[in-house]
């Protein structure tokens, strides 16, 4: 009985935020159309009371459930990480759905468990809790996606997620089966305890489908054909949601499994993860030079991006994920404050999302022209900007585990996506000036300056706090 | 002839496939898609019941009840979105799902 008690304190911030979202759902129903605004913020405020708890919990490592959760350092840092940028993704979004008129108390509540999946994906020690966490996480985005219902670019970027994504969590579900059948076990310790004995063709098929399905929740290619589109398609906000908080839970969830249960399959996995990576860093940067849509644009940087990330995957270890969570950290902030960026860009009319449309901004606009070109030059990996250090990290992880080409690779593509980030740039500060936008909401403007001010070489002294926790979150996984 | 674990596989492999199929080579109508996607669920709970007889496990019987659990929700979700599309679009032809570029 006190086991059952001790698991329910562990479990504590996720049982919390679903019954939060459970007791909004409710409150929403009865107060109707109109609490929209009001249950966006006090879910928000859940978020940060639940990123306060993981916090107060973050040094210590137990298991629930009889091991089908693990409370780790490498959980807690996804957990805030993912906890965080949903609370801002909703304090920013709601004045643009409140212009749209599709400010609807389901958001929120759908965001609310779409982060309890993820919580629960980052924290699996089974491929049972793995499995119900990342469905949990996906159902809910599927919905998100197609939530504008009167817009036909919505409804469809929805149903375009929906289909391959539910091919995705089929290939996923087939290699656990396999897994299953050939370790004869899903907990993560089992499977672990099999693949270290003698080389199993079961076991490594299993393992190839289950990392399709995960490659495609993180959008790497050949995994990727609904990015572009769900990205431009669904509301802005919920693209915002989409690019940060499950691309983090997804990322750790690949580190734990393929360093946890399978790190005596290295050899089989680094192969696929290579591939991924090179392909994905690739695609992304040649797919964007071509794009008018500020949006589209942002899905192929989110696609070389988990590239990027890939490379330190595919190095693993301590060194390897350290340096992947380094630059999963600095990505979230950057893509955040970009799109508070992006969600500033409203004229008269509405919303505008071309990239012409930001012409000239630097003299209509000054604040938010610093704040945009400072973040993209960041996620460019220009010195002595922060994105720089993040894609350091990722080379010296994977020169250090001999992966000297993949290192090179990246750096010269960085070269191909320095061209299109610094377009951006060049045109809001050369190009005529066009319509000016109207002012920014404060959360916009404050979300976009601070990730912008954490860009700058003057605050590189919080570089090394990061570094340090992302280094104590991966050494959880020895 | 007995009916071994292998057999159990090969069916069900049979179906993941032509789930797989189903999706890609399809050009008529978005149900199908769904159906498809269902095939694939069920061919994965075949293998889990046949893994779970021949290990004497019950974990395999225990996904295999979350694995429907689900595909249920999937299904509603997937006919919720489909009846939006239908709504604003008019028409469920896979060939017309062609608004955005991808």
């Amino acid at each position: 009985m006190t086991s059952f008690v001790s698991n329910l304190v562990l479990i504590a911030p996720e049982a919390g935020l679903a019954i939060t979202a459970l007791v909004l759902l409710v409150a929403g129903a009865v107060r109707g159309e109109r609490a929209g605004g009001l249950i966006s913020w006090l879910s928000a405020g859940a978020l940060l009371l639940a990123a306060l708890w993981v916090m107060r919990d973050a040094g210590s490592s137990a298991q629930a459930f009889n091991g089908a959760l693990v409370f780790d350092q490498l959980a807690s840092f996804a957990k805030i990480a993912v906890l965080i940028s949903a609370a801002l993704v909703l304090a920013m979004g709601n004045r643009f759905l409140r212009d749209e008129n599709i400010i609807k108390y389901e958001y929120a509540i759908l965001v609310l468990l779409a982060v309890v999946g993820m919580m629960i994906m980052v924290s699996a020690n089974d491929l049972l809790s793995l499995y119900v966490g990342l469905e949990l996480q996906s159902l809910s985005l599927y919905v998100l996606a197609a939530f504008n219902r009167n817009s036909l670019r919505a409804s469809e970027a929805g149903l375009k997620y929906f289909v391959l994504g539910g091919l995705a969590s089929g290939l996923l579900l087939y290699g656990i089966s396999l897994i299953y059948g050939f370790a004869g076990t899903t907990r993560f310790d089992g499977v672990a305890a099999a693949a270290g004995g003698h080389m199993n063709m079961g076991l490594v098929i299993g393992l190839v489908f289950v990392l399709s399905g995960l490659a495609f929740k993180i959008s790497a290619v050949p995994f990727h054909m609904w990015t572009p589109d769900v990205y431009e398609g669904a509301p802005t906000p919920v693209t915002a949601f989409f690019a940060t908080a499950p691309k983090m839970a997804a990322i750790a969830l690949i580190a734990r499994l393929l360093n946890g249960p399978f790190a005596d399959l290295a050899g089989q996995w680094q192969q696929v993860v290579i591939g991924l990576s090179v392909l994905s860093m690739t695609l992304g940067y040649f797919g964007a030079i071509m794009q008018r849509n500020i949006k589209r644009l942002m899905a192929y940087s989110s696609i070389a991006n988990m590239g990027y990330a890939l490379i330190a995957m595919a190095a693993g270890g301590v060194v390897g994920v350290s340096a992947l969570l380094l630059y999963m950290g600095l990505y979230l902030i950057t893509t955040l404050g970009l799109f508070a960026c992006i969600l500033a860009m409203r004229q008269g009319e509405g919303m505008v999302e071309r990239i012409d449309d930001l012409a000239g901004l630097s003299r209509t606009r000054p604040g938010l022209a610093l704040s945009f070109s400072l973040l993209m030059m960041s996620i460019a990996g220009l010195p002595p900007l922060a994105g720089f250090f993040g894609k350091l990290y990722i080379f010296m992880a994977a020169v250090d585990q001999g992966l000297l080409w993949l290192a090179i690779y990246g750096a010269v593509l960085s070269v191909v996506g320095a061209f299109y980030y610094l377009r951006v740039v060049k045109i809001i500060w050369f190009d005529d000036p066009g319509p000016a936008f109207v002012a920014p909401s404060a959360t916009l403007s404050l979300t976009a300056g601070a990730a912008a001010f954490f860009m700058l070489p003057g605050a590189l002294w919080l570089l090394p706090a990061l570094e340090r926790w992302a280094q104590a979150a991966a050494a959880a996984l020895s | 002839m007995i009916i071994g674990l292998g057999h159990y596989l090969a069916v069900s492999a049979i179906l993941f496939t032509l789930g797989i199929f189903g999706i890609f080579v399809n050009r008529k109508n978005v149900i199908i898609i769904l159906m498809s996607i269902e095939l694939i669920l069920l061919s994965v709970n075949i293998n889990f019941v046949a893994f779970s007889t021949f290990l004497h496990d019950m974990g395999g019987q225990v996904f295999a009840l979350f694995v429907l659990t689900v595909a249920a929700a999937e299904a509603a979700v997937g006919l919720a979105i489909l009846v939006v599309y239908f709504r604003n679009r008019g028409d469920i032809a896979v060939d017309d799902i062609n608004l955005m570029k991808g």
